[in-house]
């Protein structure tokens, strides 16, 4: 069956249909992951969103259930070159295809991807319908297009109501992990004395729990899974609260640490959030927010945010830590990013900013316990580099003192100062500052 | 961090001649490393003994040696140019071999050199197995269970504890030179034997073995602050147990899951920083086929072949990033040079797929096994690209120029399902078209993947080919040829060509009923971001999905372009020279103002680097897909002179779609090659050669044979690198190599012509129309009969005499004007006496053209190219005729690679077998010839022992030789015959039984490891060639130089002598020439 994609500029592409057949209007956005299909169906954060994957081949592996983010897929549609039908892995329980069927998720194939997203680079994201009614009529369409927003969404994507999940004891039983693994020599000789089967679990697996008996809250506004392991493989037992929990219900259990999560949509539009993370804010419980959280939080605390030309969505995005200057390749999902400028710098600094387009990427908060960051660490799809700063906010947690002692944030805020100062002037940063909507200096 | 700015002067170290394993990738690294430290105002000094490469320019570097690549002659430059720094991760693993001695033996050290990029104790870490192990075993990342062994009995031992198969890996030796799988304790003590003896430190790895899991690579970057990325990973198609230099390649993997890639990558980043590696890397993993268990098979802390793939598979300019991180910079502050706005430190995403495919020197050596193994044996490789795997493939297999171009271009229908199950467990380089057979013979996809071990993705994308090719067959007449079938036809990229032969529609029906459709080809960008950032750089590849947007379309300009094609993949014959010509004349064009294109395949070159040419095209190199750059670039001119034979053969295409040849027209080309009309030419302009005649059958040839008396060359026309070229001397010869030729249908006629015995002589020429310029005139060691490519080459001509020369010169003059050359030619001469005989003439480039250019100091390619565009010899300032001669003498040397290969025949003749060739210069003759013969690895002497075995026709001559050794110091072992000789000349000699009599025989004492050089001259004739085979192939395996033509053992005695009295070694820098 044929499928068309219809843009809000009024550009159609046909394709062939796959998945559930439905008509769905959504906001277009490309990934350029060429692996990790499956979870990016199942990141709540592109609830509202129909995705396109910028490599061509999808679904070669089929889906593999542990690999699911959440319970479901959130996109409104997915767009490929080219959907594989047999797919190839050990784990595969089900093709992409059927999956999609399942939970009514269309999907269009076969249609110039590179060119979509080049079109959504040069234009900015834009609406779009995708249907497989061969009689559509675009003068009808358009108008609808252009109204669609996709309304608030984290109440979509959030859990119905507080549950726990228990850390683990032995990491051993984990499956892979993110982050530094601590090598255990003792364990390892034992694991050379006794049965030497490549089929056995490697030793890097054993690693200190350093999160054991700590109690972490998190506020999910659209949570990967990965967050939660993340945590609960370090041993945190985390509590898992709903979108529109009470700060006070929070606060009630007497959490070791606050964990903001990921989620879909405008972070301007969740008022009634933001007013509850102000109190979160307020309680000097340390704070570890990504993503969605990390834009809350910050308009929470005066900040603003703005919305990207056409977003970061991939698994290559550099980011550089500005307390060390080292560069981590991150896994990213956001149409959305603070805006720096708007920034306080009495209550926050920047700590980590995009090497690619010089947007903000992480926020350190002054005389409190609290960091946030734009990116993934959690990875899922893409690389596990930062998975380290969940062993930040644990040992943050434990010592009870600020990441970044206060003279770091002086010298955090200079460097920044002066890379843009030297990045002023440059065509990159200029056109980059231009695209995240800064003020360019003309002189 | 900025650049260190005490790195002022670099000595870079390239890697020497081409050998399997070692190939063009290293010219491709070490020319944009060397042209990346330039741009940052450093002084590059470099030393390569290889003459063909791109590197060793003056344009590329500021001072150049082409010298041997030993210690010796390394601290000699040091001392000479006193460089700050070394920089020896560029040069594969010869070029880290001799950094690592260098600082070793404290020599840096006390001259105050600095190693850039990667320490020696990250190089010893990575390359030494112990080492590695440890260091692996430290940070929790496994390897297979594996012991290092240094004597026979205690692998066996080891090999019983872990399990039989076990894989054999010697210690710092090329592409597994020496290694292997064994199944038992006899081939374990085989291949262990031999392993031990060519380890430069006796060390073999006894390992467990892990075939059948995938094998999966990745590329990594890592600066000094300790920022990594992975550039690309890669899949290979061929699980573990296939070298990875042998194995289709996919980018990126297809069949892992984002959970099983990120697992390899952050292992392969914890790998990188535990052996604190600063600039690029290789990690291979076996990853087991239905777990998360992996082990780490190798680490490679330099750039490699699989760098040159990646960098070529993503654009992301691997060689140099790799050197600014030398000089100290870090990857967030290097741009990214093909978006302009992004930097360095990112990790590319494709939108596309892309395939490599090895090609196999199997046709050059027709009685070699081919089976694939851990022991690399393809000679280069091609790379294609496309949004789909199945059309990648399709373009992969069409790019080898192997006669196949498509999955049934092997025949195999004639093997029953039986046979078949047979034949899938055979792994080897027709492994594809076996597996494609089978699925035509509804073999289960299953059952193939069990047997082979290879993904069943890759199995159902075979399948999809297969299934669109039974498709095809069943379609007769065009109308059937629906556009639905069609579309999904090419964009499988079936070439017209094939879907004529399936349906029998002709093809230029097809052609042009998919044109009225609008199924034409589409270029995409390769752009590292997968277009989530604005790209400049035009690389582009091909797809048929005919609702694509086409990038390059827009970028079409309306200036003057010129069509550059290229060599394709490396091959015994075909080599890094063509790609030199291919870029040098892009060079040259560029400079007259012209926009140039090129098209071409090769990962591993120069020429598909994306900034030599304006505009570059990875296809294939076949009249279809160069037809549809054509169609949309519409150059104004094409030039074929320069990419060898593959591009030669794209002349009449090229002319059909009216794109004019610069240069030598085809005509004149063909005049050339064309028996009868190149008789008439010569006649014309009184030249003599060899009596001889064009022959079609084996029946005819034998009629000439009769005619001309034998012994007669046989060769075919239209082809490089004496393919099937022969020496018969009876016509059951001639039977056979006539079956030998005839194979493959053949368009041309067969030559055969009465053979001469004399000096060869060969010579490269400019002709701007009027004049001529002859840079010089070479002269072959070995006497005729010995492929050109294969003998050692001297210039200036040492034993011609005046009138000699002249007469070259003057030949050649008259032949250029007669075939009203443009551009270059190569001719070849037989020196009688005073008499000259041409052999063949050539006009385009050839092998020797970047020799001479670099020894005469005249940029022939350059001077040609400009002939090509009108410009005079005269107006460029040089005087048309022969060249002055040198005040040095400069000498070619081949380098083969046939120890790689199981089973094939070494010794020399008219087909070429070498894979390279490395310079030896000098003031001095004999001093040239030494380091000629040191730059091709000849060691000697090492135990003062040698094995003499001649064919009856060459045992007088061999008595002065024989003497000459013995004076230097040498034993003579001779068989029977050959020591009776010796013996009656007064020659000590010892008597050695031959192979099937009783112990001492030759094989013992081959085997026993105290001999290190065998002349052994094969017998004219089949019927005593088993015996003389076996000891040649068992010398070389066992790492014996062996010698298998008299004037060969002459120039290497003369060299040995040198060495006996040599004082200190003088270097040239070949950039004041």
């Amino acid at each position: 069956m044929k499928a068309y994609l219809i843009l809000e500029d009024g550009t159609v592409f046909v394709g062939e249909h796959f998945g559930a057949v439905r008509e769905v209007i959504s906001e277009i956005v490309f990934n350029t992951s060429m692996a990790g299909y499956p979870e990016v169906l199942t990141d709540p954060s592109y609830a509202g969103q129909a995705v396109c994957m910028t490599y061509p081949l999808i679904g070669n592996y089929g889906i593999c259930t542990e690999d699911l983010e959440s319970a479901r897929p959130w996109p409104d549609a997915l767009i490929v070159r080219q959907a594989c039908q047999s797919p190839s892995n050990f784990r595969s329980d089900e093709a992409l295809n059927s999956f999609l069927m399942r939970y009514g998720v269309p999907g269009i194939q076969g249609i110039d991807t590179r060119a979509l997203t080049k079109l959504l680079r040069s234009k900015g994201t834009m609406n779009g319908m995708i249907t497989t009614d061969e009689n559509y009529d675009i003068e009808k369409i358009l108008p609808r297009l252009k109204a669609y927003s996709c309304g608030p969404v984290v109440e979509r994507v959030t859990c119905p109501e507080v549950y726990t999940v228990r850390g683990v004891t032995d990491l051993a039983e984990n499956g892979p992990l993110t982050g530094h693994a601590m090598f255990d020599e003792e364990k390892y000789e034992q694991y050379l004395e006794g049965n030497r089967s490549l089929k056995e679990k490697k030793p890097a697996l054993v690693r200190e729990l350093n999160g054991k008996g700590l109690k972490i809250a998190l506020l999910d506004v659209g949570a990967k899974k990965n967050i939660i392991q993340s945590l609960t493989a370090r041993g945190c037992d985390v509590t898992v609260f709903p979108a529109l929990s009470r700060a006070e219900d929070i606060l009630a259990v007497h959490p070791d640490g606050i964990m903001l999560s990921n989620g879909p949509g405008d972070p301007a539009t969740c008022t009634s959030i933001i007013e509850e993370i102000r109190k979160l804010y307020a309680s000097d419980v340390p704070i570890f927010a990504i993503c969605l959280g990390h834009q809350l939080l910050a308009l929470a605390t005066g900040a603003k945010t703005y919305k990207l030309r056409y977003g970061h969505r991939g698994g290559n995005h550099p980011v550089k830590d500005l307390s060390t200057g080292r560069v981590y390749i991150s896994s990213q999902n956001h149409g959305y990013a603070v805006d720096e400028h708007t920034v306080d710098s009495r209550v926050a600094v920047p700590s980590f900013v995009n090497v690619n387009d010089g947007t903000n990427e992480g926020l350190t908060y002054r005389g409190k316990n609290i960091f946030t960051v734009q990116f993934h660490p959690e990875a899922c799809p893409g690389p596990q580099d930062t998975g380290f700063l969940f062993d930040r906010f644990i040992s943050n947690i434990r010592t009870g003192h600020s990441t970044v002692p206060a003279e770091e944030v002086e010298e955090n805020a200079k460097r920044l100062a002066a890379l843009h100062e030297e990045a002023k002037g440059s065509e990159r940063t200029r056109r980059a500052m231009e695209k995240a909507g800064l003020e360019v200096d003309n002189a | 961090m900025p650049k260190n700015r005490d790195v002022k002067k670099v000595l870079v170290i390239g890697s020497g001649p081409i050998v399997i394993g070692q190939a063009a990738e290293f010219d491709y690294a070490g020319t944009q490393a060397c042209r990346s430290l330039k741009e940052e105002g450093v002084e590059v000094c470099l030393v390569n003994s290889n003459p063909a490469t791109i590197m060793t320019d003056k344009d590329i570097a500021d001072e150049v040696y082409i010298e041997p690549l030993t210690v010796k002659t390394l601290e000699k430059i040091i001392e000479k140019e006193k460089p700050d720094s070394i920089l020896p991760t560029l040069g594969g693993q010869a070029g880290l071999n001799l950094g690592m001695e260098l600082a070793e033996s404290g020599f840096l050290d006390s001259h105050n050199v600095k190693l850039l990029g990667t320490t020696a104790l990250t190089i010893k870490k990575a390359e030494d197995r112990e080492m590695f192990k440890e260091t692996m075993e430290k940070i929790g990342e496994p390897v297979a269970p594996s012991q290092v062994v240094e004597n026979v009995e205690d692998g066996v031992k080891f090999a019983e504890k872990i399990g039989y198969p076990v894989v054999l890996r010697p210690a710092y030796t090329l592409g597994g030179s020496g290694g292997g799988i064994a199944h038992s304790v006899v081939e374990l003590r085989k291949i262990l034997e031999n392993g031990l003896r060519l380890s430069r430190v006796g060390q073999v790895l006894v390992e467990r073995c892990i075939s059948g899991w995938k094998e999966i690579e990745y590329e990594v970057m890592r600066d000094s602050a300790g920022n990594c990325i992975t550039v690309c990973n890669m899949e290979n198609i061929d699980p573990v147990g296939v070298h990875t230099g042998d194995s289709i390649v996919v980018a990126p993997s297809q069949t892992l899951s984002d959970k099983e890639y990120q697992m390899l990558r952050t292992s392969a980043i914890n790998i990188i920083n535990e052996l604190q590696i600063t600039g690029g890397c290789n990690v291979q993993f076996a990853l087991h086929p239905t777990s998360f268990e992996y082990c780490v098979i190798e680490v490679n802390p330099r750039v490699s072949r699989s760098s040159a793939l990646a960098s070529k598979a993503t654009g992301y300019p691997i060689a140099k990033v790799a050197a600014k991180i030398a000089l100290g910079f870090t990857l967030d502050e290097i741009r990214n040079p093909i978006t302009g706005n992004t930097y360095a430190s990112f990790e590319p995403a494709l939108d596309y797929c892309v395939v490599k495919f090895p090609r196999l020197p199997f046709d050059k050596f027709l009685t070699a096994k081919r089976t694939l193994t851990t022991q690399m044996k393809a000679t280069g490789e091609v790379m294609s690209i496309c949004t789909n795997f199945e059309g990648a493939m399709m373009k992969a297999i069409r790019s080898l120029e192997q006669h196949v171009d498509a999955l049934d271009s092997y025949d195999f229908s004639g093997l029953s399902k039986d046979d078949l199950f047979r034949r899938l467990t055979v792994v080897d380089d027709q492994r594809i078209w076996v597996i494609a057979e089978a699925l035509r013979k509804g073999i289960s996809k299953s059952t193939i993947h069990e047997i082979t071990m290879i993904d069943s993705w890759f199995i159902d994308r075979i399948h999809t080919l297969v299934r669109m090719e039974e498709k095809l067959k069943k379609i007769h007449a065009l109308d059937d040829l629906t556009e639905d079938i069609l579309k999904d036809a090419k964009r499988m990229e079936f070439p017209d060509e094939v879907i004529s032969r399936y349906t029998g529609i002709p093809e230029a029906d097809i052609a042009k009923k998919r044109m009225d459709l609008g199924i034409t080809a589409r270029y995409k960008m390769v752009d590292t971001c997968a277009a989530e950032f604005e790209a400049r750089t035009p690389y582009f590849y091909s797809v048929y999905n005919t609702t694509d947007v086409d990038e390059a379309k827009d970028l079409v300009t309306d200036r003057k372009k010129i069509l550059v094609l290229g060599s394709g993949p490396i091959r015994i014959g075909q080599g890094i020279e063509f790609d030199y010509c291919s870029v040098h004349a892009t060079w040259a064009f560029e400079k007259e103002g012209y926009e140039t294109i090129i098209i071409n395949n090769n990962p591993e070159t120069v020429s598909t680097d994306f900034d030599i040419a304006d505009k570059l095209y990875f296809e294939p190199l076949t009249p279809e897909d160069v037809k549809n750059v054509v169609d949309i670039e519409k150059p104004d001119y094409a030039v074929v002179q320069f990419g060898g034979q593959t591009a030669i053969k794209l002349t009449a295409a090229l002319t059909k779609m009216g794109v004019p040849i610069l240069g030598t027209d085809a005509k004149n080309v063909d005049a050339a090659e064309d028996r009868e009309i190149f008789d008439e030419v010569l006649q014309k302009c009184g030249i003599k050669r060899a009596a001889g005649a064009t022959v079609y059958t084996a029946e005819e040839a034998k009629k000439v044979a009769h005619r001309l008396g034998y012994p007669v060359l046989v060769r075919p026309s239209y082809v490089l690198g004496g393919q099937g070229m022969q020496i018969a001397i009876s016509d059951e010869e001639i039977d056979e190599f006539m079956a030998v030729i005839n194979r493959y249908t053949q368009e041309h006629p067969i030559l055969i012509d009465k053979y001469l015995q004399g000096t060869e002589t060969e010579v490269d020429a400019v002709c701007d129309g009027r004049d001529i310029l002859i840079p010089g005139v070479m002269e072959h060691i070995e006497r005729s009969g010995v492929h050109s490519g294969d003998s050692i080459s001297v210039y200036p001509a040492q034993t011609l005499s005046r009138h000699v020369k002249d007469t070259i010169a003057e030949y050649t003059k008259r032949l250029a004007k007669e075939l009203h050359v443009v551009g270059l030619i190569n001719v070849q001469f037989i020196a009688m006496g005073e008499e000259v005989y041409i052999i063949e003439a050539n006009p385009r480039s050839s092998r020797t053209v970047p020799y001479i250019s670099k020894v005469t100091g005249i940029p022939i390619v350059d001077l040609a190219a400009k002939c090509m565009l009108g410009y005079k010899l005269t107006d460029m300032g040089y005087t048309p005729g022969l060249a002055p001669e040198a005040d040095h003498i400069a000498i070619k040397m081949p380098v083969f690679s046939t120890e790689k290969i199981r089973g094939a025949e070494i010794s020399v003749g008219p087909e070429m077998k070498s894979t390279g060739e490395c310079l030896g210069i000098s003031t001095d003759f004999n001093e040239a010839l030494y380091k000629a013969f040191k730059g091709a690895g000849v060691n000697l002497p090492r135990y003062h022992q040698m094995i003499i075995t001649v064919a009856d026709k060459d045992k007088g001559e061999i008595i002065d030789i024989a003497r000459r050794y013995e004076k230097v110091g040498y034993t003579i072992y001779a068989t029977l015959g050959t020591a009776n000789v010796l013996r009656d000349a007064g020659i000590a000699v010892r008597k050695v039984n031959r192979i099937e009599q009783e112990s001492p025989t030759v094989m013992d004492l081959l085997l026993g490891h105290k001999i290190d050089l065998v002349i052994d001259t094969p017998t004219q004739g089949r019927d005593e060639s088993r015996d003389g085979f076996l000891i040649r192939r068992t010398a070389i395996e066992t790492g014996v130089t062996t010698i298998t033509s008299l004037d060969t053992a002459r120039a290497l005695v003369s060299s040995l002598e040198h060495e006996a009295q040599e004082q200190d070694p003088s270097v040239i820098d070949i950039a004041k020439i």
